[in-house]
């Protein structure tokens, strides 16, 4: 607890300190951060995904519409995002065309999981790097000097907040099972759309609930996340990162390719169109095998090699146009550029997310993103349900194809995520998954660059090495 | 740092229910309601009156973290109660706040001293291969943890282990064919080191969250439950879905769903896998009693030793 110990001197600036976090906790998944302080900052930074399961193995000669469902099992936080990524690609290989209901019932599944994701991140994982929970398990035990900065009132604010989105996490599961059949893990998506013709009481189920979401998130947890620059704002201005963004586009708002969040690559200051073909895979030093670098997702092999010699990660290292990028909540606000909600508006004194500049590219910044992102979507679902029709078809049925190919490409809440498909005697062939938290949570390429969140933990103030409060924070603020 | 005042030097007491009621109302859950609304109000007063948190220390191995999120999901007890009022989950990756070397003392600090008086939780399979490389969990003092090496360590010191979700149970997903990790289940793994701590076995993918909160309270009231030959609950897991569904009227008089998205009919010719699959989903239903695999779609077996390469082709029919 805090006021325990007294903090330690700055450290030396000629002096280097090297930290080891294992476990991170509060993300989902196993990663490890190790850092070098020198002057009270991070001056260089390795991250390690310590964790292996060889889904793109186990695919391997099964159904292909089995994918589906076993992709959806990567992660327990987004299945949707994984459902989607995967019916997208089998959609393409199978050559089906959506229903109009097909495709808004989708997004309502995907949609109510993006709020329920958005929600938990802030809250449950990210939150206690900024408030003291109650002083027993398993808020404690906790840094001695945690940095927490709020007054009482507010921080039992925030506490109560905690345990009321718990509540409005699970309704939101709620919503997604009302057309996805259950959560996690969702029956609802698969190629050729949705397998629930939404009933009149299904969706009226679905908004009764959708009206409690939204007035948290924006009587709630915009509020809150904005409140939270008063304390930290020195936060703004810190995690910079590469500053470079990759957006695939999510929610499809027709079936021409217009997304609620657009698709959009920003590099060097500037923007691109998406191109796949300019991603590659690099395993220099990741644990696999030196053969299968440099390859395009849809020429993708994943071959580990737990004991190569020099690799750190058991994450790839993807590069756009040979450099590494970020994905997430602030990269989709980036291409999206949309208006900010009223708070926004008020607290920054402008309209659009750009106009906030270099801030965005911070710790803080990127909770502002997912929070003003979490407001979009609320608001998108709310056109969706208008557009539902109850009774009618949402499932175009298709055969397997003898042989294809399939691109899927859509966003996890956590970033830019693809699915490849390759179908051959009506089986999967190969399957390659370029999830979110491998285009943030990767470590050098073979060009020597670092990963994004490496990148951004560099000049990170790390005053007391005992307690270094804000290698996690930055770490979360990507929601690996 | 430890909150003594919380953890218990001795396993809680009976709570004053008997099991006969607590057996009622577990398996005469109606939909939607939670674990009961008859004996929840009990535990949590006998709780408060100064009975004490059970300590538990949950890890995950190779797993997808849905089975924790599936536990937020719990109706009643809500979340927030059994985290604040029913155990003291001192480690958990996902939802505690501690991390780093801070994490790991504590885990090796609680089960040191709580030594026969935790119960582990484990979430996830755990890999063999490579002597445990494909699983890193953190360190100490530049000591590498592996999930082979804590369930190794942890094991023998808990006073029972429950095995939370297919992969853990039985190794799911990471133990499918094609895998290179030697992904296993609890069970299998201990009996390879001799360890001989009871195992209950919660398996699903995920796990209903009544599936687990119930397991917990009954292993706090009134010890291990009753385990089928798989080593689940026979509370949750004892009754057959297709015999049980609410279509098998459809099904004797040979009305079939067409496709999947047919609201109406046997969902069998279009892959259900109920008749191999033993659970209570069909009167429990998900997400508060909202909906289930087989109205929405389909049944893959997720419960099953086998998920999934014995419920594969999903929307195949099994016959």
């Amino acid at each position: 607890m805090a006021g325990c110990k007294p903090q330690t001197e700055p450290a030396q600036a000629d002096k280097k300190i090297k930290i080891a976090i294992d476990p991170i906790s509060r993300i989902e998944g196993h990663l490890k951060a190790e850092v070098e302080v020198a002057g009270g900052r991070v001056v260089d930074a390795h991250i390690t995904g310590g964790m292996y399961r060889g889904f793109e193995q186990i695919l391997i000669g099964r159904d292909p519409r089995d994918a589906t469902q076993i992709t959806q099992r990567i992660c327990g936080v987004c299945p949707t995002a994984h459902a989607t990524a995967s019916a997208l690609a089998l959609d393409d290989a199978f050559g089906v065309e959506l229903t109009d209901n097909g495709r808004i019932a989708r997004n309502l599944i995907l949609g109510a999981n993006y709020l329920q994701s958005h929600i938990l991140h802030f809250y449950h994982l990210a939150a206690l790097d900024y408030v003291n929970g109650p002083d027993t398990a398993p808020f404690v035990p906790r840094y001695t000097q945690n940095d927490v900065r709020l007054p009482k009132e507010l921080n039992d604010v925030a506490v109560g907040q905690y345990l009321e989105a718990l509540e409005i996490r699970k309704i939101l599961h709620e919503m997604v099972a009302l057309l996805g059949g259950k959560m996690p893990h969702v029956q609802g998506i698969v190629v050729g759309g949705s397998t629930e013709i939404p009933t009149r009481e299904a969706l009226n189920a679905y908004a009764e609930r959708f009206k409690k979401v939204k007035q948290f998130v924006l009587e709630k947890y915009i509020p809150l996340v904005y409140l939270l620059a008063g304390p930290y704002g020195d936060l703004l201005k810190t995690g910079v990162g590469h500053k470079n963004m990759v957006s695939w586009g999510v929610f499809p708002l027709d079936n021409n390719g217009n997304t609620l969040l657009k698709s959009g690559v920003y590099t060097d200051g500037k923007d691109y169109e998406v191109n796949p073909a300019m991603i590659r895979e690099f395993v220099k030093y990741s644990w696999f095998e030196d053969s299968t670098t440099g390859l395009n997702p849809t020429q993708g092999k994943t071959l580990p090699d737990p004991n190569k010699r020099g690799a750190y990660s058991f994450i790839k290292s993807p590069r756009y146009n040979g450099k590494p990028h970020e994905g997430g909540p602030l990269a989709r606000m980036w291409a999206t550029n949309p208006a900010l909600s009223k708070t926004g508006r008020e607290k920054l004194g402008v309209t659009h997310l750009r106009d906030i500049g270099d801030a965005c590219f911070s710790i803080l910044g990127r909770h502002v993103a997912r929070a003003e992102e979490t407001a979009l979507v609320a608001m998108a679902v709310e056109e969706w349900l208008s557009q539902a029709q109850p009774g009618k078809e949402t499932f175009v049925p298709a055969d397997i194809p003898q042989s294809a190919e399939g691109l899927g490409m859509t966003e996890a809440p956590r970033g830019a995520l693809l699915h490849y498909i390759d179908i051959k005697d009506r089986k999967i062939a190969n399957y390659q998954v370029t999830s979110a938290t491998i285009w943030n949570a990767n470590p050098r390429d073979d060009m020597g660059q670092r990963g994004p969140i490496e990148e951004a933990l560099i000049g990170v103030p790390v005053p007391d090495a005992a307690n270094p409060v804000n290698v996690g924070r930055l770490i979360r603020s990507f929601d690996p | 740092m430890k909150d003594k005042q919380e953890l218990p030097d001795v396993q809680p007491e009976k709570t004053g229910i008997s099991r006969r009621n607590f057996l009622k109302t577990l398996t005469g859950t109606a939909a939607g309601i939670g674990i009961s609304q008859m004996f929840n109000p009990a535990l949590i007063q006998a709780l408060e009156k100064g009975l004490q948190r059970h300590p538990v220390i949950w890890i995950q191995g190779q797993g997808c973290t849905g089975c924790s999120v599936s536990l937020l999901n719990s109706v009643d007890p809500s979340i927030a109660d059994i985290l604040l009022k029913v155990i003291s989950l001192q480690f958990h990756p996902t939802v505690g706040v501690a991390e780093g070397e801070n994490a790991m003392k504590h885990v090796y600090d609680v089960a040191n001293e709580y030594n026969g008086r935790f119960s582990l939780v484990i979430e996830g399979a755990i890999p063999v291969a490579h002597n445990g490389k494909y699983c890193i969990l953190g360190e100490i003092e530049h000591r590498e943890i592996t999930m082979t090496g804590l369930v190794q360590e942890l094991g023998p010191m808990a006073s029972s282990i429950l095995a939370i979700g297919t992969c853990a149970t039985y190794g799911g997903i990471p133990a499918a064919k094609g895998n290179v990790t030697g992904a296993t289940g609890v069970m299998a793994f201990l009996k390879t080191k001799n360890i001989t701590t009871p195992v209950v076995n919660i398996p699903g993918c995920p796990p209903h969250p009544d599936w687990i909160v119930g397991s917990i309270v009954h292993l706090l009231e009134s010890g291990i439950p009753e385990l089928d030959y798989d080593g689940r609950p026979k509370l949750f897991f004892g009754n057959n879905i297709h015999d049980n569904c609410p279509r098998l009227e459809d099904y004797d008089e040979a009305f079939m769903s067409m496709s999947l998205s047919d609201p109406m009919g046997c969902r069998m010719d279009v892959g259900c896998k109920g008749p191999d699959t033993y659970a209570d989903c069909y009167k429990r239903k998900w997400n508060s009693g909202m909906n289930w695999c087989v109205d929405n779609a389909v049944c893959i077996g997720c419960v099953e030793p086998g998920f999934p390469d014995a419920m594969s082709p999903f929307y195949e029919p099994a016959y």
